[in-house]
């Protein structure tokens, strides 16, 4: 009954799943916070770019983002982002498309945990004579990611689930796989299931660790 | 400029902020040159690749983009329509006092939110291919409307039960105290109070619905908006960077209108004297939206984004 899946990488594909994620998420993290930071910062322009990139990119489906970047950027525009093959380039842009699209939803998660940082905090590092940089930095900033973490959560999860989206330009992950294995052999039900319980196991702790990290760290107020 | 993260500017701040304004502008002007070059450079804005949409013909319009957006719309109309009723029923269940009914609510509603929805929508197509004799021009359709449904149905029901256990204490209170029934309390005074409440929320989840339907197009055949860039672009000569942004932006109109309508409503509902006040917006909904697990008291830990920090720099919209 399993012998089919000799056939298949499985494993390979969830790995592949499991690095576009990771990936994803150190990228966006970075993005999302400098366009937080922009968003709450005193510069106009800035903010009205931050505010602009992430009312943007929230409403355009990622599936169009991640289709962009092979049709539009690599086929159209040869912009391979430094990958010698085709798989490679493939993967280097799904990453790009999905650190663009989940740097819009960490933005909106990390301003909602500046919004949990009482106003005394920021006052207070004023009154001392700290700058804008130095309050962010040193006294709201710290405060706000322990209480974002739980918000952060949510986000990596959906982000796991929107790597499947990479499936739409070609690259290896677990989404392909099922759909190639539903379609060669018939056993869909077993292979859903495979499928469906690997992404379980991907996302269910995440939000059980984390969770519980999240609630962890937030500081009691 | 008031916000309580930095002061009042001075002189010197001014200055600096001067610079700074400056110094970003000119790396967007940077990047937008890189931009112009490179389309430029693969001859992309060219007037014969972008004609068929600003023109002036209805042609593309009518022939390509127009199908396609009202498969969009329906297949999103369909989930939402049957979704709904699913997720209530869901909500509800999860709330029950009887455990045969509580848990196998809340096992289908977690299992299907921790599971990608392409992955519904690629099981209901080989389903429907395998096991029913749905014409395979149809198939698409409903696979994507099936993957939808799944995934959605659960979503609502977890905003269902968040929108319920949002009310205020009272309200169930003060309906057991008159001597009504569990379900009296459920019919009578907690659902149609929640389904104000929950609106905005409901709206926004719409927005996702018609986002997730462009997954249907890039996988499963399924001729929506974003697969008429395929069809267009080999129509009129490989104009994907063209067909792409018209699509985008017909999509960003959509969401965007859709985004500000539930933002007004829910603006709308905070403001009316008349309720309880207990609103769930959208900012809620990407609560609910991502996870299992992390929501584990189920109340809307939703994300305030009201508050003195946000409200100086530029609210949402």
């Amino acid at each position: 009954m399993f012998d089919f899946l000799d056939d298949y990488d499985v494993l390979g594909a969830f790995w592949t799943t499991v690095q576009l994620t990771l990936l994803s998420a150190v990228g966006s993290l970075v993005w999302g916070t400098l366009l937080a930071a922009m968003r709450v910062g005193p510069v106009p322009l800035m903010r009205g770019f931050g505010t602009a990139y992430v009312n943007i990119v929230r409403n355009i489906p990622l599936t169009v983002i991640i289709l962009f970047a092979s049709l539009g950027l690599k086929d159209t525009l040869s912009i391979s982002l430094g990958a010698s093959d085709v798989d490679t380039a493939t993967f280097r842009l799904a990453v790009l498309g999905l650190v663009v699209y989940t740097a819009a939803f960490v933005c909106e998660a990390i301003r909602a945990g500046i919004n949990t940082v009482p106003v005394g905090q920021a006052e207070a590092a004023r009154a001392i004579g700290l700058s804008f940089t130095q309050v962010l930095l040193l006294v709201v900033l710290p405060q706000a990611f322990r209480a974002a973490v739980l918000p952060l959560t949510n986000v990596l999860i959906a982000l796991t689930k929107n790597t499947t989206v990479a499936a739409a330009i070609g690259v290896a992950e677990a989404a392909l796989l099922m759909k190639n294995m539903v379609e060669k052999e018939a056993q869909l039900l077993l292979i859903s299931a495979i499928i469906a319980f690997g992404f379980c196991l991907l996302t269910l702790p995440t939000g059980l660790i984390l969770g519980w990290v999240g609630k962890k760290v937030a500081v009691k107020r | 400029m008031s916000s309580v993260l930095y002061d009042a500017q001075g002189p010197r701040a001014k200055r600096r902020n001067i610079l700074y304004t400056a110094l970003f502008l000119v790396a967007i002007a940077a990047a937008g040159w890189w931009l112009y070059a490179t389309l430029d450079d693969k001859n992309q804005l060219d007037w014969v690749l972008w004609k068929p949409y600003l023109g002036g013909s209805t042609e593309a319009y009518s022939t390509y983009i127009w199908p396609g957006l009202q498969n969009t719309l329906k297949a999103a109309a369909l989930a939402m329509v049957i979704a709904l009723p699913l997720g209530a029923v869901l909500g509800i269940a999860r709330l029950s006092d009887h455990v045969w009914v509580r848990v196998p609510a809340s096992v289908v509603v977690e299992f299907f939110r921790a599971i990608p929805v392409l992955v519904l929508m690629i099981f209901g197509n080989e389903l429907y291919s395998s096991y029913t004799d749905v014409s395979s021009d149809d198939r698409p359709l409903y696979a994507v409307v099936t993957g939808l449904v799944l995934y959605n149905a659960s979503v609502l029901a977890e905003i269902v039960r968040a929108g319920i256990l949002a009310l205020p204490k009272g309200q169930s209170e003060a309906a057991m105290a008159i001597g009504l029934r569990k379900n009296q309390v459920m019919r009578l005074v907690l659902l149609p109070q929640a389904v104000t409440t929950m609106l905005p929320a409901i709206v926004s989840q719409l927005v996702v619905i018609v986002k997730d339907t462009a997954l249907g197009g890039a996988v499963l055949t399924f001729p929506e908006l974003l697969s008429s860039v395929n069809t267009m672009s080999s129509y009129y000569g490989a104009n994907t960077i063209a067909s792409f942004t018209v699509v985008a932006v017909i999509f960003l109109v959509i969401n965007f209108s859709l985004t500000s309508f539930a933002g007004w409503l829910e603006g709308r509902l905070r403001r009316r004297k008349k309720s309880t006040g207990a609103v769930l917006g959208a900012q809620d909904v990407a609560h609910i939206g991502g996870t299992a697990a992390t929501g584990a008291g189920g109340a809307p830990g939703g994300l305030d984004l009201s508050g003195p920090f946000v409200g100086g720099a530029g609210k949402d919209d």
